[in-house]
């Protein structure tokens, strides 16, 4: 119940690096997967998602102190429902061909756990600026995912970044198939896995030397 | 009434488009519960049963109160709303009327609202424009399908437990290799039918 004492930068980073939405906490999975199929979506729906996770977290740490705690799970409910309404709505209108493929996953951004608990967990605790630096953090944290995934499964299986083909030959065709999907999160998240492992043991060797 | 293109329905939602595998809904709790087949069982009772259940209802309060209202802009929220208030109320009932089903799958009914297969139906159904029957059927479908991928799922990873997987891939990581694979069979489906 505390409120954090860590600065505003630290708080971004600790939603980037530490509390990562995919590759750390393996939440909101759904989007890593359905909608990395090319950069551009990707960026689309990084971007939503940083809009709605900040916006949410800032609305919610304004009201903190007028909500009942009981009701305080439809209130959150309604808060991103509002956001996400209003980015589904811009999208549709300002771009249109990019909805037309990712519309499902921008309206399901609702479902979201991440954006429920970092409300429940942050933002309903804490002041107004921390919790808009966490819910950037976060936002953003979810958005170098989304560009990594997208990243690696465009190139690999068209051939191409954001639309322009770079590499000419057969591309790996598997890498845009759903399944592809999953093999690319489940190698980067291995692969995220193996740095890790590969850290300790270095900070452990170090400390044995010291 | 046309059985034919319920019966299409059912089928496509369950194994062509399989809202797990080609669609990539649901993952959170496919991969949160799809550890044990006793669990992965009773996920998915409650899931096809809710999934049925608050079909029917978005799409009462959709045709019948949002349409003629022109309110259709509301759909997400009203929708959530629904999902919410049912799994609530439903998580109320069971406890009261039956403890025993309640202690074996109330844990699961409080996992669903946050699911976005339970709300990705409502909404497709109303975007598609499909009759009461039609998206029964779907809701059906989409459940059957989900069940299905649960099972594979769980009696795949029970077997992983005695594996040897190199260390950075244990979990989670494994878990989405062997999801891709299963997508790789299942698009053998499409084609199937075509709608």
């Amino acid at each position: 119940m505390a409120h954090t004492h860590k600065s505003n930068w630290e708080l971004i980073k600790n939603g980037i690096f530490s509390e990562n939405t995919i590759f750390r906490m393996a939440i909101s999975l759904c989007p890593s997967i359905a909608v990395t199929n090319s950069l551009k979506n990707g960026f689309f729906m990084g971007v939503s998602v940083i809009f709605v996770q900040t916006m949410v977290n800032l609305t919610v740490s304004l009201i903190r102190n007028f909500i009942n705690p009981k009701i305080r799970i439809p209130i959150f409910m309604l808060v991103i429902a509002g956001y996400v309404s209003l980015i589904d709505m811009s999208m549709a209108a300002f771009a249109r061909p990019v909805y037309k493929q990712i519309g499902l996953y921008i309206q399901l951004i609702v479902a979201f756990a991440s954006i429920f608990a970092r409300a429940e967990v942050f933002a309903v605790k804490n002041k107004i600026v921390p919790s808009i630096a966490d819910g950037l953090g976060m936002g953003i944290g979810f958005f170098f995912a989304m560009i990594i995934i997208s990243f690696f499964r465009e190139l690999l299986g068209k051939g191409a970044l954001w639309g322009v083909p770079i590499v000419s030959g057969n591309p790996l065709l598997i890498m845009i198939l759903p399944a592809g999907g999953f093999f690319a999160v489940g190698l980067l998240m291995g692969f995220f896995n193996w740095v890790d492992i590969k850290m300790a043991e270095r900070k452990a060797a170090q400390e044995t030397t010291m | 009434m046309d059985f034919n293109k319920l019966f299409q329905l059912i089928v496509a939602a369950s194994l062509i488009n399989n809202f797990v595998f080609t669609r990539f809904l649901g993952l959170c709790i496919f991969f949160g519960v799809s550890k044990k087949m006793e669990t992965a069982v009773g996920m998915s009772i409650t899931f096809t049963a809710v999934m049925v259940i608050s079909a029917a209802l978005s799409w009462v309060v959709f045709e019948y109160i949002m349409l003629p209202l022109d309110i259709s802009f509301l759909k997400i929220i009203v929708f959530i709303g629904i999902i919410a208030a049912f799994v609530q109320s439903a998580d109320t009932i069971m406890k009261k009327m039956s403890p025993s089903l309640y202690y074996k799958l109330g844990i699961y009914l409080a996992l669903i609202t946050t699911n976005c297969i339970i709300l990705a139906v409502p909404l497709i159904n109303s975007g598609e424009g499909y009759t009461f029957l039609e998206s029964m059927a779907f809701g059906v479908g989409s459940g059957l399908g989900f069940a299905l991928a649960l099972i594979i799922m769980a009696s795949i990873r029970e077997k992983l437990e005695l594996a040897d997987i190199p260390a950075p891939f244990r979990g989670l990581p494994i878990s989405f290799i062997i999801a891709g694979l299963i997508a790789l069979a299942f698009t053998g489906f499409s084609g199937l039918i075509t709608l």
